[in-house]
């Protein structure tokens, strides 16, 4: 039974013990997660990790093989056809008919959500001014650039003005301009009250945007948390030595081993580090360093960033930006 | 329905905007009929009528078959841009997508119609039939090819990619409209050719439309004929629907 009483106001969505498998892939492996009415949730994670098998089943797309989900107190299986007028979705791939205008695509919506002609085209008017689109909207949407047709796609999702919206990948393959204008659309949204799940593989943008993050790998979430909550986690400070000679990475990572918890790892002439103490770092470690008779070219301490949180909760760094789509769809 | 014809309103926007679209089912078509009409013509001897007269109703029974290769690759481009996702994610009648589409083929279908007979009656066809008859051979064409877009729904949402739609269509529809009664008479072919074209859906739907635009023989193929359309629609049309489940629920 879907816990309608305890979900309340205050639980948009509920994931429980969610399952799915692409034959021998299995996507999501026991997935549990709860995002609050009005917040924003990212799941943070590479390639591969589910992330977007999690967004088909929460959009009624996909049925779980095992578990359940409740978004907005529907049950995403049984009470599919109620839960899909209240979700706006739009995908890594820009959902939009390329023939058609950028009014002729967001009517076509409207109109698909039931709207008589005349509303639907008042509201794609609304839309396309909204996402600034209005001097664009005469003209078939394959003329439009990739930002444009982001935004384009984010529109459709909104036609019905869904208290919840799904974001798979919103910025993924755009430059920074355009990403940087639609985590404002997006801000915007949040603003005025829309619970958004959002799926990235960019640790700045769940950094930015997200009130929690969820992160994923092998469809399952391993951490969850605020960002600070998570970079908390990685504990202490992160130092960066950089050196003269890449030869002597191992004397230094030997060399400042004991200023922390964990074996420093070197890459090239890198040595990273995490480290117990903040004050009086710096200086221990130039002098273990010259001790050693290690060059050093340069030295910094920092906060963990996300990058840190992922690599150390997955033990791998978090995926290239530069890969455009999401290799799970292909299983 | 309401969806079903939001969706094929759609299709038919597109239309004007995609030229090479158009010039598929203008032109090309025009082309074939001077081709056969004045190319291969001459050579074929078709007893009881003008090769035109026996042409016209062949090349539109062949061209109304290809008319669902629009269904196929619009399909496929539709599920590889994540428009079916978003089709799906929608509050709209499920098989909308796909009814919505062969629609739209049934209009594209009876333009084609209307410009291949327009020509063959410049270069000298002429029904030899009543108003009823022609009628009903265009309303028997109409349902055929509304069969056949089913089938092209079930490629393209077969195949990975338009191009392979394109292909697969091509290889698997090309051959059985010439080893058919649509350009020449059966009784020229060899023995094995001529058993497999007198049994292909073809040579009957293109029978069934002489018999009622020329008033030619027809047997049982106007019957026979509805029926062949009524069985691949009754195959493809769940096949197509059961595909469509699968495809957009990985």
């Amino acid at each position: 039974m879907p816990p309608l009483e305890r979900m309340g106001h205050e639980t948009a969505i509920r994931v429980s013990g969610v399952f799915k498998s692409y034959g021998s892939v299995q996507a999501l492996a026991g997935v549990d997660l709860e995002v609050a009415a009005g917040s924003v949730l990212a799941l943070l994670g590479p390639n591969g990790a589910g992330k977007t098998t999690l967004v088909r089943v929460l959009t009624t797309l996909l049925k779980p093989d095992a578990g359940s989900a409740w978004v907005l107190g529907c049950d995403v299986v049984g009470d599919a056809a109620q839960l899909r007028e209240r979700i706006g979705l739009a995908g890594q791939y820009a959902a939009i008919d390329e023939n058609l205008t950028g009014l002729e695509n967001l009517t076509m919506v409207g109109r698909l959500y039931g709207a008589s002609r005349r509303r639907a085209k008042a509201r794609a008017r609304e839309l396309l001014e909204r996402f600034d689109l209005l001097e664009a909207a005469g003209r078939p949407a394959k003329t439009y650039s990739g930002g444009m047709r982001r935004r384009l796609d984010l529109a459709a999702a909104l036609v019905a003005k869904p208290p919840v919206l799904f974001l798979d990948e919103p910025t993924t393959g755009l430059d920074p301009r355009s990403r940087l204008s639609l985590w404002e659309v997006i801000e915007r949204l949040v603003a005025e009250g829309t619970t958004v799940l959002l799926t990235t593989q960019y640790l700045d943008e769940a950094d930015r945007l997200a009130n929690t993050i969820a992160v994923i790998d092998h469809g399952r979430v391993i951490a969850e948390g605020t960002a600070d909550e998570l970079k908390d986690r990685v504990g202490g400070q992160r130092l960066e030595v950089s050196l003269d000679d890449p030869a002597q990475a191992q004397i230094a990572a030997a060399a400042l081993a004991p200023m922390s918890d964990e074996t420093p790892a070197w890459e090239g002439t890198a040595v990273r580090l995490s480290v117990r103490e903040r004050s009086g770092a710096i200086v221990e470690a130039v002098h273990r360093l010259s001790e050693a008779g290690v060059g050093v070219d340069d030295l910094v301490l920092r906060r963990p960033t996300l990058d840190d949180v992922f690599l150390a909760l997955t033990g791998h760094v978090a995926e290239d930006a530069g890969e455009p789509v999401e290799r799970e769809r292909a299983a | 329905m309401s969806d079903t014809l939001i969706i094929a309103e759609r299709n038919l926007i597109r239309l004007p905007r995609a030229p090479e679209l158009l010039l598929a089912f203008t032109v090309q078509p025009i082309m074939f009929v001077l081709l056969f009409r004045y190319v291969f013509g001459g050579a074929i001897r078709t007893p009881g009528y003008s090769y035109v007269d026996y042409l016209v109703p062949g090349i539109i029974v062949q061209n109304i078959a290809f008319g669902g290769f629009v269904t196929a690759i619009g399909l496929n481009e539709d599920m590889h841009k994540g428009l079916i996702d978003r089709f799906r994610s929608l509050p709209m009648a499920r098989p909308a997508v796909l009814a919505g589409r062969t629609l739209a083929d049934v209009v594209t279908n009876a333009l084609s119609i209307a410009i291949l007979v327009l020509t063959g009656v410049i270069i000298g066809f002429s029904f030899h039939a009543s108003a009823l008859h022609a009628l009903a051979g265009l309303a028997l064409l109409l349902v055929f090819g509304y069969a056949f877009s089913w089938f092209f729904a079930f490629i393209g949402l077969l195949v990975s990619s338009p191009e392979s739609a394109n292909s697969v269509g091509f290889i698997a529809v090309f051959p059985l409209t010439f080893i058919s009664s649509a350009f020449v008479p059966v009784r020229s072919m060899p023995s094995v050719l001529r058993a497999f074209a007198n049994v292909n859906p073809f040579t009957i739907v293109v029978d069934a439309m002489r018999h009622l635009w020329l008033g030619a023989a027809a047997h049982n193929s106007v019957w026979g004929a509805v029926v062949w359309a009524f069985v691949i629609m009754g195959v493809f049309a769940p096949l197509a629907v059961a595909r469509y489940r699968r495809a957009a629920g990985r």
